[in-house]
């Protein structure tokens, strides 16, 4: 499986955020985008994953074969918010989801046996900490199967302990054959990562 | 999709009872109406059809506009999307139109022969105007979905929904009335009205979806 970018060109509300990126990732190689702030790197995320259209350039997954046919369709997307209801349980919202993605790969309480939040499955997700609230969402990238993930700000809010767990998840991801797309001004604790820096357009 | 609309039924129920604050809603245009015209027991009787309809109209765009606000606010909309070659997007839009209507707009149609005593209609009329609504208000649903999807990105679209959606279900409301009055005028016929008003949610069944999908497609930025 190969993702791969070539001079995209990202725009928001018309105005060129970034042009003339390009990567191309194999499976099990990851990617960190860094930059700072409002260089666009969630902009490009949200590129990657469809969700904003590329003005230029060409964006394309090979060996997605009939199962991941499109980029959208063989990702998963940790966006700055968690995309969880907060008057449901947490159970409830990753069954959701589970359901929702498709080809389920571990259950939901395995999930959150992972993330290491097995006793609170029954809680409403509104009362949860910010932390907690993040490893759900971690939880909810185990749920089901996407080879590609992309990550922005995936260790937002939590606490050292749970940035190496979570870092270990992406090892396993990666060694299974995964693609990491990951924009982040913190180390994630990733061996022989490709990095791309971002400057912002001039 | 059953877990989707299994999830957006659950919502509707338990968050903040959107069903309820519909249904008293409703209640209030009703109560109100007699006060306003005078206790004149026969102008009730002739009007209440067109108060029934008209008091379910506005219940049932109250909660339109957080159909897919709430979702983009929490970074669902993203993954939904996202997923729109699993789930094509307009039959994502269909089922939530779907668990809203159940959720919010079917206690108003449950409640709306309860009103009809209150505006001194008789039985059958009663009975019209219900049926009437239960076929008819998933036609406002399907429409006010396209308008809430407009106004997604807006933070204070509420009222704007609304007035999107209102010229758009006037038809709605025109044969909706139409096929009440129809059932107790004997001149006047009810089937006719009647078959227009389902051909009407049909319609907007698809067209509304469609429209609403295409809308949340390019306003994901």
């Amino acid at each position: 499986m190969r993702l791969s970018a070539e001079n995209i060109e990202g725009r928001r509300g018309g105005e060129t955020i970034f042009s003339g990126i390009g990567f191309t990732l194999g499976a099990g190689e990851a990617l960190v985008v860094t930059g700072p702030n409002g260089a666009g790197k969630s902009t490009l995320l949200r590129v990657v994953g469809g969700l904003l259209p590329h003005a230029a350039g060409r964006l394309s997954l090979e060996g997605g074969g009939e199962e991941f046919p499109s980029v959208e369709s063989a990702c998963h997307y940790l966006g700055p918010d968690n995309a969880m209801k907060t008057a449901l349980t947490v159970s409830e919202n990753l069954g959701f989801w589970q359901s929702f993605f498709g080809r389920p790969q571990v259950s939901v309480m395995e999930a959150l046996e992972t993330v290491g939040l097995e006793t609170i499955g029954h809680l409403p997700f509104g009362y949860l900490s910010t932390g907690q609230r993040r490893r759900v969402s971690i939880a909810k990238l185990l749920v089901s199967h996407r080879p590609v993930w992309l990550l922005d700000e995936p260790t937002s809010g939590l606490d050292k302990r749970s940035e190496a767990h979570f870092s270990e998840l992406m090892r396993t991801h990666l060694e299974e054959g995964g693609i990491i797309v990951a924009a982040t001004h913190l180390p994630l604790g990733l061996e022989s990562v490709q990095e791309l820096r971002m400057e912002g357009h001039q | 999709m059953l877990a989707l609309y299994i999830r957006d039924v659950r919502l509707g129920i338990r968050a903040g009872g959107g069903a309820l604050v519909g249904v008293l809603f409703f209640l209030a245009v009703i109560a109100t109406i007699p006060f306003g015209v005078g206790p004149d027991l026969n102008l009730l009787a002739r009007i209440g059809p067109a108060i029934l309809w008209i008091g379910a109209l506005l219940a049932s765009l109250l909660g339109l506009d957080r159909l897919f606000q709430a979702e983009r606010e929490d970074g669902s909309l993203d993954l939904i999307v996202l997923n729109h070659d699993r789930h094509m997007l307009a039959a994502t839009v269909f089922v939530k139109c779907l668990a809203h209507w159940t959720a919010s707009v079917l206690p108003l149609v449950v409640a709306a022969p309860l009103f009809g005593l209150f505006m001194n209609m008789e039985p059958i009329g009663i009975g019209a105007a219900a049926l009437t609504l239960l076929v008819g208000t998933p036609a406002i649903t399907f429409i006010g979905a396209a308008g809430a999807a407009v106004a997604v990105a807006l933070p204070r679209g509420g009222l704007l929904v609304s007035v999107l959606v209102l010229p758009l279900v006037i038809p709605v409301l025109i044969f909706g009335v139409s096929a009440s009055y129809g059932a107790v005028n004997s001149p006047n016929p009810f089937l006719q009205p009647f078959l227009i008003l389902c051909a009407l949610s049909l319609f907007l069944a698809v067209i509304g979806p469609v429209a609403a999908a295409l809308a949340l497609r390019h306003g994901t930025d």
